[in-house]
C-alpha cells in the first residue's frame, strides 16, 4: 500500500511537469493551430540560460527569473520569424517548420553548451517527508513543483477567464476574422500567445532539470510525454492538458515502479492508444462535425 | 456553352487514350528505368572508394525507408513520426534471423518486410482513425517507445539491449573473385533493394491505388461518398508504407552490420520527414534526393568543420544545425523541394525554347490539370 501511494505521489510530482508542458503545447494549438514540436528545443534553451546564471554563481531564483524572461523573449520572436509566414499554409509545412526548429535549437545548444548533461540544483531538499514514520517519495521540492504548476495554472485561468487581454486572446484565437473587425490586433495577440506558452514550457523546463540534468537532447522524453498529455486532455482543453497530465504521470509512474523502467516509453504508447481508441480527439476534446 | 463543351471533348477524348496507351506501357517503361539505373549504380559502385560505397549503401536503404513515407505522407496525407521504429522492426528481425538461423539474405530480407508489413498492420490500424495532431503524438511515442524494448530485462538476451545485435558481414560470392570488397557487396544488396523498392512503388501510385489514395488525402468524405473505403486504403498505405521500412531496416543491418537501439533514434523519424520534405513531398524521385541530402549533406558538413579546425562541440552539431536550417529554409522559401525545383526550372526552360507554344500550353491546361496533379504529387519515378 505504502508503494502505491509513493508510486502515485511520484506520478502527481511528474504529471504536474507533464501537464506544463501539455499547457504550452495546448496554448499554441488553440491560438494558432500548430502542434509546437520545437517547445522541447524551446524550454531546452531556456533552461540551459538559468543554468549559466545558476553556474555563474546566480541564485535559484534569479536564475527561474531569467529562464521565464527568456522564454517569453524566444517564444515572441519564434512566432514573428519562422511560425508566422507558415500560419495560413497547410498544417503541415508547421509540422516540419517546428520540427527544424526543434532540430536547430538542439544542435545551437550542443553548440554553444557542449553535448555532455550537466546538473541542476533543486530549489528545496530532495528527502522525501516522513509521515508518521514511513518516508513518502514527496520532498519538498516536489511541494514547490505541484505548488509553482497550481499557482501558473491559476493565474493562466484568471487570465483567460477575468481579463480583457484575456478576451482579446480568446476572440483571437477562435475567430481572427471577426476579432479583427472589432479592433482586436490578431497577430499582436499571436504573438503573445506564443511568448505566453513558451514562459510556461520554460517553467516547465526548469522545474523538471534537477531530475533529468541539463543537455541538449535530455529534455526530449518531457517533449514527448507533455505531448502525450497533450493529445490524451484533447489538444484544445487546457484543463484536458492537466487532466491527462496527472493520469500520464500516474500511469507511467506505476508502470516504472510495478513493470520496469525500461518500458515507461511504451507504457505512454500503451495509454495513449487505449484513450484514443475510445475517443480519437482526446479525453476533453471536442467531436467536430466535418463539412463536405 | 454546351457548344464550346463537345469540342473540347474529342481532343480530352484524344488524349485520353493516348494517356491509356502509354499506361499500358508504364510497366515497360519503369522496368527499363530501373534496369538503367541498375547499371549506373554497377558503374558507379566499382568507380569509387570503399568508403564512397558505404554511403552509396547508407542512402539506398534510407531511399526505401524515403519513398515509403513519401507515399504515406504526400500522397495519403497521413504524417508518420515513427518511421525510424519500423526500420527498428526490420533490423532487428533481420539480425534475428541471420544469427540464428541459416537462411539465404533474400529470405531473410523477405521476412523482415513481412514482419514490419504485420507491424504497421497494428500501426495503421490505429492511424486510420486518428488526423493531423493525434497522429503524429500517436507516432512520436511509437517511435520513442519501441526501441526502448531492446533494453527491457526479460528480452535483454534476446535483443541484446543497448549494445544491439551484431550481424555478421555478407559474404561476396566467389565469382567477384577474392579481393572483391564487402563494402561494395553490401552497397550492391542496398541499391538491388532500393531499385527494387520504388519501381515497385511507382507502379503502385501511378496505378488505381494511387489515385484513391490521394483522394482519401484531398477531400477524405468526397472520396467515402464515392465508394472509396477511406480506413483500409489508409490501411494499406501505411503497411505498405511499413514495408519499405522495414526492408531499409533490414539493408541497414546489413550494411552496417548491427542492429542498436542508438541506431534508431527519434532524430532518425524526424529525418526521414525531413528528407521528404527537402526532396519534394510526393515524389519518390524527391525521395532519392532526400536520402541523398541525409547521407552526403552530413559528411560534406563534418568535412568542412574538420577543415575549417572548429571546436569539437560545433563540429558535432554542424550537420544537426545544417538539417534544422535546411528545414526551416525549405519550407518557407521552396514548399515543393529539390524535385519541385527542378521540375519547375524544366518548365521554364521549355518555355523558353517555344516562346509560340506558350499559347497552346496555356489551351491544354485545363484538360492537362489531371495529368498534371499526377506530375506533382506522384513525381517520376
Amino acid at each position: 500500500m505504502v508503494r502505491f501511494v509513493n508510486l502515485t505521489l511520484a506520478g502527481i510530482t511528474s504529471g504536474m511537469v507533464f501537464a506544463t508542458v501539455a499547457l504550452a503545447l495546448v496554448l499554441i494549438w488553440r491560438s494558432t493551430r500548430i502542434v509546437n514540436f520545437a517547445q522541447g528545443g524551446m524550454l531546452m534553451v531556456t533552461t540551459f540560460l538559468a543554468w549559466t546564471v545558476v553556474d555563474a554563481g546566480g541564485s535559484y531564483w534569479v536564475a527561474l527569473a531569467a529562464a521565464l524572461a527568456s522564454g517569453l523573449v524566444l517564444g515572441a520572436v519564434i512566432e514573428r520569424v519562422v511560425i508566422r509566414p507558415v500560419e495560413d499554409k497547410p498544417p503541415l509545412n508547421a509540422v516540419i517548420v517546428t520540427l527544424g526548429l526543434f532540430v536547430l535549437l538542439q544542435a545551437g545548444a550542443g553548440m554553444v553548451w557542449g553535448d555532455t548533461p550537466h546538473s541542476y540544483p533543486p530549489a528545496f531538499g530532495i528527502r522525501g517527508l516522513s509521515v508518521g514514520g514511513t518516508r513518502l517519495l514527496l520532498s519538498p521540492n516536489d511541494l514547490f513543483v505541484i505548488g509553482a504548476v497550481g499557482a501558473v495554472m491559476i493565474a493562466l485561468t484568471v487570465l483567460f477567464v477575468r481579463t480583457d487581454l484575456g478576451l482579446r486572446l480568446r476572440a483571437a484565437a477562435f475567430a481572427p476574422e471577426i476579432a479583427r473587425l472589432l479592433g482586436v490586433r490578431v497577430g499582436r495577440m499571436l504573438t503573445l500567445g506564443w511568448a505566453l506558452a513558451a514562459l510556461v514550457g520554460s517553467l516547465a523546463g526548469v522545474l523538471i532539470a534537477p531530475s533529468v540534468f541539463v543537455g541538449p537532447t535530455q529534455f526530449d522524453a518531457v517533449l514527448v510525454f507533455g505531448f502525450t498529455a497533450a493529445v490524451i486532455g484533447g489538444l484544445d482543453s487546457p484543463v484536458g492538458a492537466v487532466v491527462g497530465g496527472l493520469l500520464l504521470g500516474c500511469a507511467l509512474s506505476y508502470v516504472s515502479g510495478y513493470l520496469s523502467s525500461d518500458l515507461v516509453t511504451l507504457g505512454a504508447l500503451a495509454a495513449l492508444i487505449a484513450v484514443l481508441l475510445v475517443r480519437p480527439n482526446g479525453l476533453f476534446g471536442a467531436t467536430t462535425g466535418r463539412r463536405v | 456553352m454546351i457548344g464550346t463543351t463537345r469540342q473540347a471533348a474529342a481532343p480530352a477524348r484524344a488524349a485520353e487514350r493516348a494517356r491509356l496507351a502509354l499506361g499500358r506501357y508504364r510497366l515497360v517503361r519503369h522496368a527499363l528505368g530501373a534496369a538503367a539505373a541498375l547499371v549506373a549504380l554497377y558503374a558507379l559502385t566499382s568507380a569509387v572508394s570503399p568508403y564512397r560505397d558505404l554511403q552509396i549503401a547508407q542512402a539506398a536503404y534510407l531511399t526505401c525507408a524515403v519513398a515509403g513515407l513519401t507515399v504515406l505522407t504526400g500522397l495519403g496525407g497521413q504524417i508518420s513520426l515513427g518511421h525510424g521504429a519500423f526500420m527498428a522492426v526490420g533490423a532487428y528481425t533481420t539480425a534475428l534471423l541471420l544469427n540464428h538461423r541459416s537462411w539465404p539474405l533474400a529470405a531473410v530480407l523477405a521476412a523482415a518486410v513481412v514482419v514490419t508489413a504485420a507491424a504497421g498492420t497494428a500501426v495503421g490500424a490505429v492511424a486510420a482513425r486518428l488526423h493531423g495532431p493525434y497522429l503524429a503524438g500517436a507516432t512520436l511515442a511509437f517511435a520513442v517507445g519501441l526501441p526502448g524494448l531492446a533494453n527491457y530485462e526479460p528480452l535483454l538476451d534476446l535483443l541484446g539491449g543497448q549494445n544491439g545485435l551484431s550481424v555478421t558481414p555478407p559474404v561476396p560470392p566467389a565469382a567477384l573473385g577474392e579481393t572483391f570488397p564487402v563494402e561494395r557487396w553490401q552497397a550492391w544488396i542496398a541499391c538491388l533493394g532500393a531499385v527494387l523498392t520504388l519501381f515497385l512503388l511507382a507502379n503502385l501510385v501511378r496505378g488505381r491505388f494511387g489515385r484513391t489514395l490521394r483522394a482519401t488525402r484531398d477531400d477524405e468524405i468526397a472520396a467515402a461518398l464515392h465508394g472509396v473505403r477511406v480506413a483500409r486504403v489508409r490501411i494499406i498505405a501505411t503497411v505498405v508504407s511499413a514495408a519499405c521500412a522495414g526492408l531499409a531496416g533490414g539493408l541497414l543491418a546489413v550494411a552496417t552490420t548491427l542492429a542498436a537501439p542508438g541506431a534508431f533514434p527519434l532524430a532518425l523519424s524526424l529525418q526521414l520527414i525531413a528528407a521528404i520534405i527537402i526532396g519534394g513531398l510526393g515524389s519518390l524521385a524527391g525521395a532519392v534526393w532526400g536520402a541523398l541530402v541525409l547521407v552526403f549533406v552530413p559528411a560534406w558538413a563534418s568535412d568542412l568543420a574538420q577543415s575549417a579546425d572548429l571546436s569539437h562541440n560545433i563540429a558535432s552539431n554542424l550537420p544537426l544545425a545544417l538539417y534544422g536550417l535546411v528545414l526551416i529554409v525549405v519550407t518557407l522559401v521552396f514548399p515543393r523541394g529539390i524535385q519541385g525545383g527542378l521540375r519547375a526550372a524544366r518548365t521554364a526552360l521549355a518555355r523558353r525554347r517555344s516562346p509560340r507554344d506558350d499559347a497552346a500550353h496555356e489551351e491544354a491546361a485545363p484538360h492537362d490539370t489531371a495529368a498534371r496533379d499526377t506530375a506533382v504529387h506522384g513525381g517520376d519515378s
